[in-house]
């Protein structure tokens, strides 16, 4: 009962399309500040640009009370070492941070997270989220603090990272005494309906199933201040112009770049097909630059093709579940807890060698669990009723596996990280990767376009995008006050017009589906774990060829159809930006994850680079910053910010 | 009189992301307006169970049986290759979710 077939076959006939079409008519709107995407960050750009006194308008693909990578949940609140329990300066912390994460890493984002981002928190909960153990479940749990009912979570210990530590096996290694305290775990599954009360709450007009398809330039031309933005309604069709003051680009970005076949085992990445490519093609088509495009690395978690992750995918190793052998042996991987000071496993190096030896001489006998039954049971609760209930995609799974009668106190989850094997290199994300180039104010290289969240270059995670979704929602408002509505050009709206409506006015040819899965191919066969000039070429021949034969063929049934289809035209752009980038960057760099068959030595002098591409009159340019370009973090964000008036005061 | 049977092309797979029971779903849409992907649409019937349209695009990310209003109204299912399995550690004994 309920699918498609059933419909038709009760009733006679297939359901009509359920909302009335429009393809073809517009809608104009006017606002100060305009929000693309309302996901974490843009929610927080919103709620923020409001309060700043602006008058706030946000498009959303989705329905903003649970959409995004963050809209099911989060159970931990990032670098937060402003938090009353942390042993760490925020902006030592975020030095750290930035250095930890290597070369390239985004010190202005990293340092608005640490200053902003407890503050972000305190204002959550002002809402009505919940940041607290109010209801005492968990005492007991490591962390858990009697007197804020604050719980820190084991991950980051005061020696280890996220990467592994020589000393982690030697007794005593990361007492109590010593932690950095600087991770929170929260109950993020409340947070994202509170959000979008607030946003209705301070009259941000929202438009949910509102996709938007590009930046407008003052006078249409590429380069200009973003006066505005088009939309298309996913459900109906209807095309809207809106006039802006400001923008802030927060929508998803390469989530599905080397990614396809998402029926093959239920789409388990760790972003769902709306994060196609959205805000690296409206940016790039605007004339912004972009940094870092070149970043891949193989995905680690969820690969589209493996089981869902935590469901016993990937690591069972997180947050102090130890990975056992079918005879309960367990194995010497790092768990993300206490003990290990928060490393997270990384099926490399000589441990996972290790462990493959063991599985081939017997010493490990497959299948492996996922040990909450040996764990403290004070532990596996807050794992289980904590990390796992308020993390994203896994809140069901803990639904449906206790609705089944798992326990958490007697039972294993199978794992399947031995099985499966990983990584496999042809499939891909871009963790940290490429994304808008800013300044300390995250304002882009293009006036009135701001950004925040993952359409930042090397973002990071939910309290990032929650941070800089505030602090770009703060500066926009600030920039909007300041300035008048610019010209929009009616010559540059007809022709997305004509773009984006181009695949409804047919009725067979290609389908999104097809197309999408040649270019995930392209990328997976030329831009996959190897690189060489050769093979970029050949890349941007096919995509070419995709371009000239199969783009004219797109086809479009319906508005929901045909916003997939407009994806796809993001994420063709998207890869060829991703290949150029890639092409002009003759070395071979492990932490951009390029290896360069024709180049294997790392070059040190562009090494100390970021590569910056944007397009000019139509035509790619190249750039070069140095690395570290933001200069002294603490004294720049001093700086830019004399007036921060720390936590949101509400009016009685 | 034999039932109808209609020429329908393979159904996409997999295609029942969550089991809707009929007897209790009072037809309120929440799960329509929650999905971040539009997997389904309201059924044209008001008050009834809304139509599974675009199965295959599930992320199974949950939020429309999380969310549900109506307890028991909506269940997941996780499709068959991606259905968890568990140990008992004391017997030994495997589970594995229907």
């Amino acid at each position: 009962m309920g699918t498609w077939h059933d419909y038709l076959k009760a009733e006679g006939t297939p359901p009509e399309w359920p909302y009335p079409i429009k393809f073809g008519e517009e809608k104009e709107i006017e606002t100060d500040v305009l929000v693309l995407g309302g996901g974490i960050a843009g929610c927080w750009a919103a709620i923020t640009a409001a309060r700043n006194g602006a008058k706030v308008t946000l498009l959303e693909k989705a329905d903003v009370r649970r959409s995004g990578a963050g809209g099911p949940g989060c159970d931990h609140w990032c670098n937060v070492p402003a938090n009353p329990l942390s042993r760490v300066d925020p902006d030592e912390w975020a030095l750290q941070m930035t250095e930890a994460l290597g070369m390239y890493s985004n010190g202005i984002g990293i340092q608005i997270q640490c200053r902003e981002n407890y503050d972000t928190l305190l204002e959550m909960e002002q809402m009505g989220g919940k940041i607290r153990d109010t209801e005492d479940e968990f005492v007991g749990a490591e962390g858990r603090d009697e007197a804020t009912k604050l719980m820190v979570s084991p991950r980051y210990g005061a020696k280890a990272g996220y990467a592994e530590h020589p000393d982690w096996m030697k007794p005593g290694f990361n007492a109590p005494e010593t932690r950095t305290n600087v991770v929170l775990r929260i109950w993020g599954s409340t947070f994202k309906p509170i959000l979008k009360k607030e946003c209705k709450k301070l009259g941000v007009e929202i438009y949910d199933r509102v996709m938007a398809t590009s930046l407008l330039n003052e006078n249409g031309k590429q380069g200009n201040r973003v006066v505005g933005a088009t939309g298309l309604n996913v459900r109906t069709g209807e095309f809207l112009i809106v006039k802006a003051k400001a923008v802030v680009m927060s929508a998803g970005s390469g989530g599905n770049l080397w990614n396809l076949d998402m029926e093959h085992g239920g789409h388990s990445t760790m972003y769902s097909r709306n994060d196609s490519s959205g805000s690296t093609d409206m940016a790039w088509r605007a004339g912004a630059k972009l940094t870092m495009m070149e970043r891949s690395n193989p995905s680690k978690i969820a690969t589209g093709l493996k089981h869902k992750w935590y469901t016993g995918g990937g690591d069972a190793s997180y947050e102090n579940v130890s990975l056992v052998d079918a005879n309960n042996k367990v194995l010497p991987v790092t768990t993300q807890g206490w003990a290990d000071g928060g490393a997270m496993f990384t099926f490399m190096g000589p441990i996972h060698e290790k462990i493959l030896e063991g599985i081939r001489t017997g010493e490990y006998v497959l299948p492996f669990y996922g040990d909450f039954a040996g764990m403290k049971p004070d532990e596996a609760n807050a794992t289980w009723n904590l990390m796992l209930k308020e993390e994203s995609t896994t809140k069901v799974m803990v639904q449906s596996m206790t609705e089944a009668g798992f326990d958490y106190t007697k039972d294993q989850i199978m794992n399947y990280a031995y099985m499966e094997l990983q990584p496999s290199e042809q499939y891909r994300e871009t963790p940290r990767g490429g994304g808008l180039f800013t300044d300390w104010n995250l304002k882009t290289t293009l006036d009135g376009l701001y950004a925040a969240g993952t359409s930042l270059f090397s973002p990071e995670d939910h309290s990032f995008a929650a941070a800089t979704g505030r602090y770009a929602g703060r500066k926009a408002a600030a920039y909007a006050k300041s300035i008048e509505a610019g010209a929009v050009c009616r010559k540059q709206i007809d022709a997305e017009k004509e773009r984006v409506l181009a695949p409804a006015k047919r009725t067979g040819g290609m389908d999104w589906k097809e197309l999408h899965n040649g270019v995930a191919r392209v990328m997976q066969y030329y831009v996959g774990g190897y690189r060489s000039e050769h093979l970029f070429d050949l890349a941007l021949e096919e995509i070419k060829r995709i371009e000239e034969n199969a783009v004219p063929q797109l086809y479009a049934l319906d508005p929901h159809k045909l916003m997939r289809c407009v994806e796809d035209l993001s994420i063709l752009e998207h890869a060829k930006i991703a290949i150029s980038a890639m092409k002009e960057r003759r070395l071979t760099s492990r932490a951009l994850g390029v290896q360069r068959l024709d180049y294997p030595n790392a070059d040190p002098e562009d090494q100390g680079n970021y590569l910056l591409l944007y397009q000019e009159d139509g035509e790619t340019k190249f750039e070069r910053v140095p690395v570290r370009f933001w200069g002294n973090m603490k004294e720049e964000y001093e700086k830019h910010n004399p007036d921060y008036a720390g936590v949101y005061k509400p009016e009685n | 009189m034999a039932e109808k049977v209609y020429a329908i092309p393979n159904v996409q797979t997999p295609n029942v992301p969550v089991k809707i029971n009929p007897e209790k779903c009072i037809g309120c849409n929440n799960c329509v307006e929650t999905c971040q992907i539009d997997v389904f649409i309201p059924n044209p019937k008001k008050g009834c169970p809304p139509i599974i349209l675009h199965p295959e695009e599930c992320w199974y990310c949950g939020c429309c049986v999380t969310d549900c209003p109506t307890p028991g109204a909506i269940r997941f299912n996780y499709p068959l290759p991606l259905k968890p399995r568990w140990r008992t550690k004391e017997t030994g004994e495997i589970h594995q979710l229907n």
